[in-house]
């Protein structure tokens, strides 16, 4: 098995704060982290390395710092790891950034499945696990929470997905790429040969001239379809909460529960 | 390098721009400012500079395609199990708002196995016209069949807008058919609307967890294309006596076997589908346990209405990740929302935010769910819960 890691490098939003005045994120001094569900992805990709045998590569675009997400994923197991950054890259929205990505792919050579994220936590789309698949032209499998059954020879992968009515059961022809949730695994920490490893490890940094078949008219800003006009805070919700005392539990709920009535949404 | 550009020269050193950064990527360095690999380019900054001393690039302008030849809306009718999900129906309320700000049809896409009368609701929802793919292969949502359907008649017929619900199935198939298409697609909407000047759709979504809004435009691509939450939008009133026109387009399918195959399908039991809930009570740490969850899923079940849970209550194993609301769980939009029990970290007010009616049952008064919450109570949910849900089985006695 042979199996290729897409991952990004957010912001640790656990830490970030608002600004009360401004309302914007103080991102200040605020950590970067692998994206949590990325995360999920690298510990599937190596368990079925245990199990099948094979080579996990990590890749990631980004800025130069996003070298630390592609070494974090090399300590805690991944083989081979590939930086794609370069400014020609910059401002990619997610039809730009799929299509970089499914270059750098071709570029790592032969492979029998991709695992994404199924979603990042900064940008929160889901389209890019789509996107490079669609660019490979392989089948994609999107919220996956199991592989059921993985069958090297004969080139078939059973997985659950997890979708509003309940878990889907699909049965498909290797290569996929596969988009994972939370739930399908706990991630293990970096052992401590696996950072010693990780820190001596070579990350080639690839450019756009790099993933030279690539037109270079698709990537970044002028490749992306799609351009941001404004950002702003959400609207805040209006007023406090009102707080409901009275002089017994049973009282309480009363007035609580009249209030929702008066509200007319039951 | 990043791509904004600064002239230090006008800089006043205001740090106006600063504050403005959703991505941390501007900083001071002296008394002006300095743009760090961080930016992507947003534009978030520029306009905000009192100084007009930030700069983006200029993007080159689509010039082959002919956008003024891409005309209509169009919306994606989502089945399963030979019928319509809900939230198609809400797509189709927003497209018919859409499609006659353009002075434009609409037109709905139902893809599907006996499907016709998914085609026929669909003229009652307010489509002019409805392509239907009737086929054994398009019994259960696959993303290969569908993209290529879907794909393919985009390329025909050159809609101008295409939207699609965010649902799971909605946001593997428009990820697919935007990429084929080179489109752009924005996902997850959570507003619409037709800027005057230019005729473009302004899509509006959420991202960092609900902390920033950005408004996006596709000005060169066509259609564009969009994801929309659910119950962003209102269900339209069907109306029975609307005329539609019913084109059936026969795929070609069968010919080539389709790489993928649904197997099985295990329906979730119960009360877990968040994403179309009216009514969400949810649990946290303070439940304490799986038994904990008890009271809730009664209090839920008396109102008609879902489970939900925080990370930290699924991360226990109290119960299963489906029910999960928040950053890395599901978003939801219900009209009222009970929280029991739980602080109301950040991650779980992303998901939740937007409900209607928030309602807080917290022991620590210090809680920052309270400060999110319509009304709040101060106490142990293991009593309020039980007596709150007395009270509605009174009130609704016989109607539910």
């Amino acid at each position: 098995m042979n199996i290729i890691v897409c991952i990004k490098q957010v912001p640790n939003t656990t830490e970030v704060k608002i600004n009360p005045e401004t309302g914007t994120l103080m991102r200040e001094g605020v950590p970067s982290i692998i994206n949590p569900f990325d995360t999920y992805a690298l510990e599937e990709s190596l368990r079925l390395r245990e199990k099948f045998g094979g080579a996990v590569a990590v890749i990631s675009m980004g800025p130069p710092q996003a070298v630390e997400a592609l070494r974090e994923a090399l300590a805690m197991g991944a083989d081979r790891a590939y930086l794609l950054s370069d400014r020609k890259f910059s401002g990619s929205d997610t039809w730009a950034t799929a299509y970089t990505l499914a270059h750098a792919v071709r570029k790592t050579g032969p492979f029998d499945m991709i695992i994404c994220g199924k979603q990042a936590i900064d940008g929160d789309t889901g389209q890019v696990g789509p996107g490079v698949a669609g660019q490979l032209g392989i089948t994609q499998l999107t919220y996956v929470f199991k592989i059921r059954r993985l069958d090297p020879e004969g080139g078939t992968i059973i997985v659950e997905r997890l979708l509003e009515e309940g878990r889907e059961i699909v049965e498909a022809k290797i290569p996929v790429l596969l988009t994972v949730v939370k739930d399908i695994n706990q991630p293990r920490f970096p052992s401590l040969a696996g950072i010693r490893r990780a820190a001596r490890a070579d990350i080639p940094t690839w450019t756009a001239a790099d993933i030279a078949p690539a037109d270079p008219s698709r990537l970044g800003l002028d490749g992306s379809p799609t351009r941001v006009v404004t950002i702003c805070s959400p609207p805040p919700r209006a007023g406090k909460a009102e707080m409901i005392q009275a002089d017994s539990v049973d009282a309480a709920a009363a007035v609580l529960a009249g209030r929702i009535f008066s509200r007319k949404v039951l | 390098m990043p791509l904004l550009k600064i002239d230090k020269d006008e800089c006043a050193g205001c740090g106006a721009c600063i504050d403005a950064c959703p991505f941390g990527a501007i900083v001071m360095v002296g008394d002006k400012v300095e743009v760090s690999e961080q930016c992507t380019g947003c534009g978030a900054c520029v306009d905000i500079c009192p100084m007009a001393a930030l700069s983006l690039p200029e993007r080159a302008q689509e010039t082959s395609e002919d956008l003024a030849s891409y005309q209509g809306v169009w919306v994606w009718i989502e089945q399963f199990r030979g019928e319509a999900r809900g939230i198609s129906w809400e797509m189709m309320g927003q497209g018919r708002r859409l499609a006659d700000a353009r002075r434009t049809s609409l037109t709905a896409c139902v893809l599907g196995r006996n499907a016709r009368q998914i085609a026929d609701e669909a003229v009652t929802f307010g489509a002019d016209r409805v392509f239907l793919a009737d086929h054994p292969e398009l019994a259960e949502y696959r993303t290969a069949p569908y993209a290529g359907i879907l794909s393919g008649l985009v390329r025909r017929y050159r809609p101008e807008i295409f939207i699609l619900g965010a649902s799971s199935r909605g946001r593997d198939l428009a990820g697919s058919v935007a990429t084929e298409l080179y489109t752009g697609l924005t996902a997850d909407c959570t507003g619409l609307d037709i800027d005057p000047d230019s005729g473009l759709l302004r899509q509006t979504r959420p991202a960092f967890g609900g902390n920033i809004m950005a408004t996006i435009i596709c000005p060169n691509r066509r259609p564009q294309m969009c994801t929309v939450r659910h119950r962003v939008f209102e269900t339209p009133a069907p109306d029975p006596d609307r005329r539609g026109q019913i084109i059936e387009i026969n795929p070609a399918l069968g010919k080539e076997p389709i790489a993928s195959r649904v197997v099985d399908f295990i329906m979730e039991e119960g009360e877990v589908n968040l994403a179309d809930a009216r009514i969400i009570v949810s649990g946290g740490r303070g439940v304490g346990g799986p038994e904990g969850f008890e009271p809730i899923r009664r209090l839920a079940e008396v109102l008609g209405g879902a489970v939900g849970a925080s990370r930290s209550a699924v991360d226990a194993g109290w119960i299963p990740y489906a029910h999960q609301v928040g950053q890395t769980g599901r978003t939801v939009r219900p009209d009222l929302y009970i929280a029991c029990g739980i602080s109301g970290a950040i991650q779980h007010l992303a998901g939740m935010i937007t409900a209607r009616i928030i309602v807080a049952i917290n022991k620590n008064p210090e809680a920052p769910i309270f400060g999110v919450a319509d009304y709040g109570i101060v106490g142990d949910l293991f009593e309020i819960v039980p007596a709150l849900t007395e009270q509605f089985k009174k009130r609704l006695g016989g109607k539910r």
